[in-house]
């Protein structure tokens, strides 16, 4: 059981509180009728899926609602930071380095 | 030394001492025709299946680990053919073909056995949508039947089919060809028959980097043992995919992901064939040896880890007490987890890459093992002829940029 | 024959004499004492054949003392609470204990299938592979048959187990597991601390090996020690001890998985007890004192009955106060020798020779214990005896040969360190040289090992590591730490290690996984055949897959390989441990969630009304629904929904709708978001209108529909189907957070909270008057066509009211708070009737919705687009919204995808069936003519035939033709029109009428 913390409520909580939403930082075309069917694929299919840290969105769906963003090192499944929606990725010192 | 009732009796005479070894263990060459990575189940036939059908046997199938040990060793060994699509009906029903003369084909007991997978509907939406598998499977020649729930029970005993469950037994899709086969078996009899044939399988060989000529097409891989030159490298890493292929610069549309399933402890004989519920996420059958090997969902996110969470696997467990309420007392034995590589419409990928020479075999998710023959044997053809077969080309890479999915989940590209 | 005198000692153990029990194993009556388990009650008693193998149905007796035992397992219970597999040494004994031997036919002393045994060198490691495979079709009709009934060890339950589970949460600061010196000590350590802490041990007594081993501790024996501190800790109010609970599973942060036998141990448990509770436990620190697991000596016919650990020999003599044998050898590669054999002296246990291959070892212990006995420097070749042991036969140094008459031969190899549960988050155990066995390696975040676990096997040092890491974990936890503790303790020395290995010297059929049956050839032959990695040996042989899961056969496997590979053992890497630590009942794991807990059931709020009006429920996603109401003679779905369509054609009927997904959307950009939410141009409605909304998804497909109404300028209410509800909200919450994080909106899922109904049919508008405010103007001037605003109920409930429809008959959906639900649904039934209507179910609804050409769930699957629904005339040209850019792709532009269209039989009898495909008249059943598929189906009254909706390829072009809908299992085959997705009232007429 994962325990995340939200960084809204600013607490720990269980993993079944929340939902996993997928890669992070994954920007929807600002202009979409300017971006061609391969762009278009990329935004909506091709993915980092690392071995090692991912930036993944989740949804404390059964607390506050909201979405936020994480890191996560996806190999020991320790959760190394948590942030809000629209923050940039953290810069992690020398424990989230590997 | 071919194996037979004849040969196991000889040699039992001789204290079973002249069994040779079943593969080869032979350090790389500098090059091979065609390097393919990854020692599971598929890649392993495919190697086979370029040796026997296509005289290429200057090819080496190269294993980080031990061969077998990926999800070829980890899956709940479930075969069935009765996919909804017609590409997907026809890749898996060739596979389906390979799958009834494997053993003699490989001269190997891979003890596919046809008891029958049953899988169960629970409601009206399950019931339309089986029915339409079934319609669809038949259209195609694709074994599949509609039976009611009297006619499930009277196929596996043990199950529960009274109408008070909280997801009642309405009907059931059952496809009588379909069935289980030992996974392990199905690795080590395509090793030893491709061995046999000449080539080469490397374990404990880990993938590094793929090196590039200046024109960008494939020159070979590096790896823990140095570098082995090959103009044509198949990549069937599975769970891995995303990784390796990230070496030679290509992304994929994979995400991986833990499932999990678990045995219990031996018993005697008690569920007669493979039962699976996907609306509760319980698939069932018995293995040969006694144990009842359970399959969970996948896990909620993606992970490299190789193992599950606790309440996963609970939920599992919680479906297959209502469905079996005998196997309450029963004790779980062992839980474990394999890495799936999942594509957005759940269907493979097989095929050519952006890079010349560098071809690709993954994305089959939950459900690779039934498929491994006939992967194996498209893909060959694939890394023979740079050609896909043509029963693999639906399965492009590139169907994403067109959006010729194959959409075997209608889940696809749901954003969030 | 032993059986029938006792071999319980006068004094001493941790037994009650008082209370004494009795019990049954295979029929015949025993008698043991409370604190036995079935496999110390057995011993007692001189019976000593306990089961059969897996394979070879060979004799097999009572090897171990604790969990780890391979052989004797045993069947508890009968019908829904046969208990197979059960092991003998862990089952704690009550009044009343049945017990029966697995595995065997017709008895135990006599099992017909030990014939397997002479076919042994046929039924090698992986002799299945390679036979069996002539002629094809043998494999499962003969061979896997045979095969099958052969393997399996007990029975399954023959029915529903009676007993109740639970799972339970924990949380403490500091989890300690295993109640031995070490646990024991970490406990009172972390505890003293003042940190939670909670102590788990799967025993039924604290101690382990301090109730096994005569031991003293600061002037007292081990038990009262181990009793102590257990009354200490119970008496602490930051602590608990709970014994009888293992634990099974380390997994992510600090979740650790155990299971408490609750009333196993009961002979007449209480009404309403669980059985067993799982325990989640969240630990912030956690302290793996498990213990260590002793390792046999390989040697011929080793798996006799009478051939037990020299651990378990001192549990049986010390804690149970019973011999398992009356003539001794010991045979062992460590100086813990000198305990079994002091012991088994103690105890009036002649030990007739004591063995021990290394210099000088045998002769310098015996003195040491000063036992008189024999002392052999040399090896156990190999056991004598078939169903009980009767000697063992030695060759010692020198090259002699000794035969020495025994009926228990005590046999130890050594102590490997307990690590499993350091394992399971993906370590690796870790070779020690010093004690020569893997060890705990690299932790998880959290965790510490202590004690035997940790390879500290002297009794000072387990105290000692024990409150130290006790100490250490409360202490990361800003706990003030204890200080040191310095117990005294009787002398641990000679120690306890030897390094695992093999001692040559072994003669015929050496057992080295005794359940499974995997001999020492067995290994051999995998080796030969290239099964070198301990992995593929494992797979390849079963070594180490038993019920056991390899606790004792695992570390004999390595060295076995290490010999025959020339390598040392530390050169080879052990598989992989997997949870559970010990299996675990399947009903534990499910907990309390069997029956109708197995999922919530959503209900509407007025289920109650509808369940007194007698209606028939069918699921729907996770609500109950009414898919029909019954009235008079009506006999089934057919006649009842024939009847309520009817009605609503005729005069006016009522659906309760109130599981649609409802959505609250108000702020200053409402309209803005949901025009990006929504395909459709939503955000330009009028305030006091509804109009029909489409959502899609990313790829362009379609995900959903519903209704979007605007209340007011920022405030508008949206629908979405009832499965769909929670998917629309997760979808409209990322868009408002993820893509349009600058708008000023708000979403409230409101599903519940109001209940909603829709009020259908000519005299509609009469039957909604009658249950509202008569104030409210419900006029078509004042109420038009997809008009929507607040009004009140008849009683002054608020309600909201839409001018909507999707009969395609006049209709309004009114909504009012879920408390008033239920009376409102009544008012409406009762007006409807009063006009010569009635209430509707899902059923009606579905036909109604054919006839109209609506789409629902069955067509919106997640592979259509709006052009292939029809709906592309209501997709928006120029905003842009989700799904938006996908639609233009050519592929999804192809005229050849199945489009919808509506299908009625020509023949009004001839049915069509979900599911069915689509044939030009004529063409040959197969995929090459497949047109397409029947997504729904119902019988229409008002136009007298079977109608369905398909997605046909080419569906438009297709319009006026005939098809066939074809199903193939019970040979369904009806000529089909196709005809305009609407094919009732296509102009929409009766909307106004």
């Amino acid at each position: 059981m994962l325990l995340i913390r939200c960084p809204y409520c600013a607490t720990e909580r269980p993993e079944i509180e929340f939902r996993h939403g997928g890669q992070a930082h994954v920007a929807r075309p600002a202009d979409p009728s300017a971006v061609d069917d391969a762009a278009w694929s990329e935004y909506l299919f091709f993915r980092d899926n690392p071995k090692g840290v991912a930036a993944e969105r989740w949804r404390h769906v059964h607390g506050c609602g909201r979405f936020f963003n994480c890191l996560r090192d996806t190999v020991s499944d320790r959760i190394l930071a948590t942030y809000p929606a629209g923050a940039p990725r953290p810069t992690l010192g020398a424990e989230g380095a590997r | 030394m071919k194996f037979s009732f004849a040969s196991v009796l000889s040699n039992a005479l001789g204290g079973n001492a002249a069994w040779p070894a079943q593969w080869r263990s032979p350090e790389p060459k500098a090059s091979y025709d065609a390097v393919i990575v990854g020692a599971g189940g598929h890649g392993l036939a495919t190697a086979y299946y370029m040796a026997k059908e296509r005289g290429l046997t200057n090819v080496a199938v190269i294993e980080k680990g031990w061969l077998g040990g990926g999800n070829t060793g980890r899956n709940t060994t479930i075969i069935r053919s009765n996919y909804l699509w017609e590409e997907s009906e026809a890749i898996y029903e060739h596979a389906m073909g390979l799958w009834q003369e494997l053993s003699t084909e490989l001269n190997y007991n891979v003890m596919y056995s046809a008891r029958g997978v049953m899988m169960l509907a629970h409601d009206r939406h399950d019931v339309e949508t089986f029915k339409r598998h079934v319609h669809a499977n038949r259209l195609a020649g694709i074994d599949n039947e509609w039976i009611s729930a009297g006619e499930a029970k009277a196929f596996c005993p043990p199950l529960d089919v009274s109408p008070t469950l909280r997801f009642p037994v309405v009907g059931a899709a059952l496809q009588r060809c379909g069935g289980v086969a030992r996974h392990d078996a199905v690795a080590w009899g395509y090793a030893r028959a491709a061995s046999a044939m000449g080539v080469d399988i490397v374990q404990n060989c880990a993938v590094t980097g793929i090196r590039r000529d200046p024109s960008g097409a494939v020159a070979g891989v590096e790896t823990s043992k140095g570098f082995i030159g090959a103009k044509k490298v198949g990549v069937v890493a599975a769970g891995h995919t995303s990784t390796v292929m990230a070496m030679a610069g290509v992304r994929m549309p994979l995400e991986s992901y833990p499932l999990q399933a678990l045995v219990s402890e031996p018993v005697k004989p008690f569920m007669p064939c493979v039962v699976m519920s996907n609306k509760i996420h319980a698939y069932m059958s018995q293995s040969d040896k006694g144990e009842l090997v359970i399959g969970a969902g996948t896990d909620a996110y993606t992970s490299y880890s190789q193992r599950g969470a606790l309440h996963i696997s609970e939920h599992t467990l919680e479906a297959i007490c209502e469905l079996f309420p005998a196997v309450r007392r029963l004790r779980m034995l062992r839980n474990w987890g394999g890495i799936v590589d999942v594509t957005p419409d759940r269907s493979p990928i097989i095929g050519r890459t952006p890079v010349a020479g560098l071809f690709v075999n993954c994305g089959w998710g939950t459900g690779g093992f039934k498929a491994t023959p006939g992967s194996g044997h498209v893909f060959a053809h694939t890394l023979a002829t740079g050609e896909p077969h043509p029963i693999a080309a639906p399965f492009s890479l590139d169907r994403f940029r067109t959006g010729r999915l194959i959409d075997e989940a209608a889940a696809a590209a749901v954003a969030h | 024959m032993t059986a029938g005198r006792s071999f319980r000692l006068a004094s001493g153990g941790l037994v009650a004499r008082d209370a004494p029990l009795r019990f049954s194993f295979d029929g015949a009556d025993y008698e043991g004492l409370a604190g036995d388990t079935l496999a110390s009650a057995l011993l007692a008693n001189g019976v000593r054949l306990a089961g059969r193998s897996f394979k070879y149905h060979r004799p097999r007796g009572i090897v171990a003392a604790g969990s780890e035992e391979p052989n004797a397992l045993v069947e508890l219970g009968a019908v829904g609470r046969r208990e197979p597999d059960t092991r003998a040494t862990t089952a704690e004994l009550f009044d009343g204990l049945s017990a029966r031997s697995q595995n065997r036919w017709p008895s135990l002393r006599f099992d017909a299938m030990a014939v397997n045994s002479l076919f042994a060198p046929l039924l090698g490691a992986g002799f299945y592979y390679k036979t069996f495979m002539w002629p094809a079709s043998f494999w499962e009709r003969l061979y896997e048959p045979l095969i099958r009934r052969a393997a399996g060890l007990g029975r399954i339950a023959e029915a529903r187990d009676p007993d109740r589970y639970e799972t339970v949460h924990d949380h403490c600061d500091v989890l300690v597991v295993g109640a031995g010196p070490a646990g024991i000590a970490a406990a009172l350590a972390a505890a003293r601390a003042g940190a939670k802490t909670i102590l788990v041990e799967e025993d039924f007594v604290a101690g382990g090996r301090l109730v096994a081993d005569r031991r003293e501790i600061d002037g007292v024996g081990g038990a009262e020690f181990a009793r102590a501190a257990q009354a200490e800790l119970a008496g602490l109010p930051n602590a608990r001890v709970l014994v009888r609970t293992a634990l099974f599973g380390a997994y992510d942060h600090g979740e650790y998985g155990a299971v408490e036998r609750v009333t196993d141990h009961l002979a007449d448990p209480p009404p309403f007890a669980v059985r067993q509770r799982l325990r989640r436990i969240f630990a912030k620190r956690c302290i793996v004192a498990a213990g260590a697991i002793e390792r046999p000596l390989p040697f011929g016919d080793n798996d006799r009955p009478g051939v037990m650990l020299a651990g378990a020999v001192r549990a049986y003599l010390n804690r149970y106060a019973v011999t398992p044998g009356t003539r001794a050898v010991v045979f062992a590669d460590n100086d813990d020798a000198a305990r079994t054999l002091a012991d088994l002296a103690l105890a009036g246990v002649e030990v007739a020779a004591h063995v021990d291959p290394r210099p000088g070892a045998a002769a310098r212990l015996t003195a040491a214990s000063g036992v008189a006995t024999r002392a052999i420097e040399g090896v156990v070749t190999r056991a004598l005896g078939r169903l009980a042991v009767t000697g063992a036969a030695s060759v010692d140094a020198a090259g002699a040969a000794w035969r020495v008459d025994c009926d228990l031969i005590a046999v130890s190899g050594g102590w490997t360190p307990s690590a499993h549960l350091t394992t399971h988050l993906g370590g690796k155990p870790a070779w020690r040289e010093d004690i020569g066995a893997f060890a705990p390696g690299a932790l998880p975040p959290g965790m510490a090992v202590a004690g035997a676990a940790a390879g500290d096997f002297g009794l000072a040092d387990a105290l000692t590591g024990g409150w130290a890491a006790g100490a250490r974990a409360a202490q990361d936890l800003g706990f003030a730490p204890p200080p040191p503790r310095e117990p005294k303790v009787d002398p641990d020395a000679p120690a306890r290690a030897s390094t695992l290995r093999v001692h040559p010297g072994a003669r015929g059929k050496v057992f080295v996984d005794l359940q499974n049956d995997v001999t020492t050839g067995d290994v051999a032959l995998a080796r030969r055949e290239g099964f070198r990695r301990p992995e593929h040996l494992k797979r390849y042989t079963t070594l180490g897959m038993a019920t056991d899961q390899g606790k004792t056969s695992g570390p004999l496997g390595l060295a076995e390989l290490a010999a025959l590979e020339g390598r040392e053992v530390s050169d080879l890497a052990p598989t992989t441990w997997r949870p559970p630590f010990t299996p675990v009942a399947i009903g534990a794991l499910a907990g309390a969630h069997v029956g109708p807990d197995l999922q919530p059931t959503r209900l509407p709020p007025a289920h109650a009304v509808a369940v007194e009006m007698g209606a028939v429920f069918v699921p729907a996603g996770p609500w109950l629904r009414a898919q029909y109401y019954p009235q008079g003679a009506e006999s089934g779905w057919l006649e009842a929904a024939d009847a309520e369509v009817r009605a609503v054609r005729a005069a006016a009927g009522v659906c309760d709708v109130s599981t649609l997904g409802k959505f609250e959307v108000a702020g200053a950009d409402a309209a803005a978001f949901l025009d990006f939410a929504f395909a459709n141009p939503v955000g330009a409605l009028a305030p006091g209108r509804v109009r029909y909304g489409l959502l899609l998804r990313d790829d362009g497909m379609a995900m959903d529909d519903g209704t979007v109404a605007r209340l007011a300028p920022h405030r508008f209410v949206v629908t979405s189907s009832s499965v769909g509800g929670p998917a629309a909200h997760l979808h409209f919450d990322f868009q408002r957070q993820a893509r349009k994080p600058d708008l000023d909106v708000r979403i409230e899922n409101v599903t519940s909270q109001w209940a909603q109904f829709s009020v259908a049919g000519p005299r509609a508008r009469d039957a909604i008057a009658r249950v509202l405010d008569p104030a409210f103007d419900v006029s078509d001037a004042a109420f038009p066509y997809l008009a929507a605003g607040e009004a009140r109920l008849a009683g002054g409930e608020p309600a909201r009211l839409f001018r909507l429809s999707y009969s395609g008959e006049r209709a309004y959906e009114i909504a009012t708070p879920a408390q008033w639900g239920a009376g409102l649904f009544r008012a409406l039934v009762a007006a409807c009737e009063e006009l010569g209507g009635r209430a509707y179910g899902l059923e009606a609804l579905n036909v109604m919705r054919i006839e109209k050409g609506h789409v629902a769930g069955s067509e919106i699957d997640g592979r259509t687009t709006p052009r292939d629904l029809g709906l592309d005339k209501f997709v928006a040209k120029k905003k842009d919204f989700v799904g938006r850019a996908m639609l233009s792709r050519p592929t999804l532009l192809d005229p050849a995808r199945p489009s919808l269209v509506g299908l009625r039989s020509v023949e009004p009898d001839a049915r069509i069936v979900a599911g069915a495909h689509l044939l030009a008249e004529g063409a040959p059943f197969d995929a090459r003519h497949d047109l397409g598929h029947v997504t729904t189906f119902g019988h229409s009254p008002t136009l007298g035939r079977w109608i369905a909706l398909a997605l046909v390829k080419d569906g438009a072009a297709r319009i006026g033709t005939r098809l066939r809908a074809v199903e193939p299992l019970r040979g369904h085959d009806a000529l089909c029109e196709v005809v305009a997705p609407a094919q009732f009232d296509p102009e929409g007429s009766r909307l106004h009428g």
